[in-house]
């Protein structure tokens, strides 16, 4: 049983067998107080599952990409669960996530996942299908782009099409602005990268920037 | 659960240090401290997003080495710990997340607690030490801040006296040593570069000391004016063509840094009729700030504690032993629900204590 956890964009817990049940989840879409709703989420998606921390197995690890401050707390959280247990950790492209379960539903096997990524930038990545081992086919990205006009803001979500994004050829469907990571799907992910061995090599969450930080000059006069 | 000695796991991350402690009752059975330091040492200062960063890929090993030194297992604990502030925001939110996953996955209680409080706590698991007697001063100096505390009770009675109205005692080291070209951190740079510096070659002004203060600040500090009195003396003294007598600017303000930490906290014992005095937080490292502060005191009456350096910087051994005494007072658990406040009140010990049955 696998124990799913992502934070990159609102906060959200599966519980999934290894081979792809979804048993429980738990999910808040608010952007904002990842830390405050972890623990109860994590308790929320083991009870709605019937499972016991004992039961899991594998922890895996929404890595992102995703605003830094919320997306590192699912991450502290998947690991100190998989320490408690002395489980491993699996970790999975949110984004995959987001694509493995539009892929699964949709005829077209081009996709783009889009998701904010605040100061007026975006983090793409491309896909082409789903592979032989039923994992999305990441033809490009996480990277991130300037957040093109057409894009719906954050604000109207999910339905407005986007016509138009630096990442895109034309010729592709117009995703919408992705702002829901589902933990379930992270989880199913996760369960396929650990049948066939195929697990990300991620030590690192997929920050996609670099801390704001400023080496000092020289130190500043005070005397006039 | 056991309450009289329980095995206790706390995890702090206020600030660059991801400290995880072991603790049973007041025993210390492991105090591991990882340190982002080296990688802030380019900015001069710490940088938030940096020691965020760094704590959430410290935490894991940190865990594992804390566990294997006390010797204990992870299913064995009653309790996991956490500071829940005051501290960094982002910085403390990796550690709530991960001590709130841990207590889920080993299906004990959680205790959420306050980062100064548990500097107090530091003395409770201090080796070979006679219980720390109540009520008493404590004085807490790091790079992050600077508070005088009358603690009655540890778990249930601490009043904020004072606090720094702007830098900290640990920033004001910081910032000097870059006015004269040390690098960081400044505290260990200050102290080699004043060792043969004469104290009282440059008076450099004591902050919030003067008899108009004492209505309003009697027990609060300033460093800022401090900072740039030294900055105008070292560009006057260069202006003039002079060589700098780095030991000397050092010295003094090292001196006056010190002078008005240990006038403050003897004062609040005066006031307050406390004859003790409890030291913490990283500047403790500071040798001149306990020889001041040891002899000043002994010269009032005034008897010091001072735990050991690994105590005293921030670390988990500390959180866990706040949680422990919490625990040992009969205290119920934090629920889940809380999250990381950086500006935390001394007042609130624990954060978000469930409601006890018959309570
Ligand atoms: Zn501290």
């Amino acid at each position: 049983m696998i124990l799913a956890i992502d934070t990159s964009l609102g906060s959200g817990v599966a519980v999934v067998t290894t081979d792809g049940d979804v048993r429980g989840v738990a999910e808040r879409a608010e952007t904002r107080g990842h830390a405050e709703v972890i623990g109860d989420l994590i308790l929320e998606a083991l009870a709605a599952s019937g499972a016991a921390p004992a039961d899991i197995t594998h922890v895996a690890a929404g890595m992102g990409p995703g605003p830094f401050t919320g997306l590192r707390i699912g991450i502290a959280a998947a690991r100190a669960f998989a320490a408690g247990r002395g489980i491993d950790v699996v970790p999975v492209v949110s984004h995959d996530a987001v694509a493995l379960e539009a892929l699964e539903a949709a005829e077209a096997p081009d996709l783009v996942v889009v998701t904010d990524a605040r100061r007026r930038e975006h983090a793409v990545s491309t896909y082409r299908g789903l592979d032989a081992d039923g994992i999305p086919a990441r033809v490009s990205g996480p990277t991130l782009a300037p957040a093109a006009p057409s894009v719906p803001a954050p604000a109207a979500v999910d339905t407005a099409p986007v016509t138009s994004h630096p990442a895109l050829d034309a010729a592709r469907p117009a995703p919408a602005l992705t702002t829901r990571i589902p933990a379930g799907a992270v989880g199913v992910l996760a369960g396929r990268q650990l049948r066939v061995g195929r697990i990300p090599e991620l030590a690192e969450p997929l920050y996609l920037r670099a801390p704001d930080a400023k080496v000092p000059g020289a130190v500043k006069r005070v005397s006039t | 659960m056991n309450r009289t000695d329980p095995l206790v796991l706390g995890i702090e991350t206020s600030c660059d240090e991801t400290g995880i402690g072991i603790v049973r009752g007041r025993e210390l059975l492991a105090n591991t401290i990882a340190s982002s330091m080296d990688e802030h040492a380019r900015y001069g200062g710490v940088v938030p997003e940096v020691a965020a960063r760094a704590h959430l890929e410290a935490l894991g090993p940190a865990i594992a080495q804390a566990v294997a030194e006390a010797g204990v297992r992870l299913e064995d604990l009653d309790a996991v710990a956490v500071t829940s502030g005051p501290g960094l925001a982002g910085a403390l939110m990796v550690g709530v997340g991960a001590a709130k996953a841990l207590a889920v996955s080993l299906g004990v209680p959680l205790y959420a607690v306050n980062h100064l409080v548990g500097h107090i706590a530091a003395d409770v698991v201090t080796p070979d030490s006679e219980p720390l007697e109540y009520p008493t001063i404590a004085l807490l100096v790091s790079g992050g801040h600077t508070s005088l505390l009358h603690v009655r009770d540890l778990t249930t009675d601490v009043e904020l006296l004072g606090e720094t109205i702007d830098d900290a005692a640990g920033e004001a080291f910081d910032k000097v040593a870059r006015i004269l070209g040390l690098p960081y951190p400044g505290g260990p740079q200050i102290d080699r570069a004043a060792e043969g510096g004469d104290p009282r070659a440059i008076r450099f002004p004591r902050g919030l000391s003067r008899a108009s203060d004492m209505a309003a600040h009697r027990f609060d500090f300033s460093f800022s004016g401090l900072k740039t009195s030294v900055a105008r003396w070292v560009e006057q003294h260069e202006a003039a063509g002079e060589p700098l007598p780095t030991a000397d600017v050092a010295a003094s303000f090292r001196e006056a840094v010190v002078d008005v930490l240990v006038t403050k906290a003897l004062d609040a014992c005066a006031e307050r009729g406390v004859p003790r005095l409890l030291l913490g937080g990283g500047v403790v490292a500071n040798r001149r700030l306990r020889e001041v502060a040891l002899q000043r005191a002994a010269e009032r009456g005034v008897t010091v504690r001072i735990p050991p350096l690994s105590l005293c910087t921030d670390n988990g051994a500390m959180i866990a032993a706040l949680a422990a005494q919490l625990i040992a007072s009969g205290r119920e658990p934090s629920t889940l629900a809380f999250g990381a406040d950086s500006t935390l009140p001394v007042t609130e010990i624990q954060v978000a204590e469930r409601e006890g049955a018959g309570r």
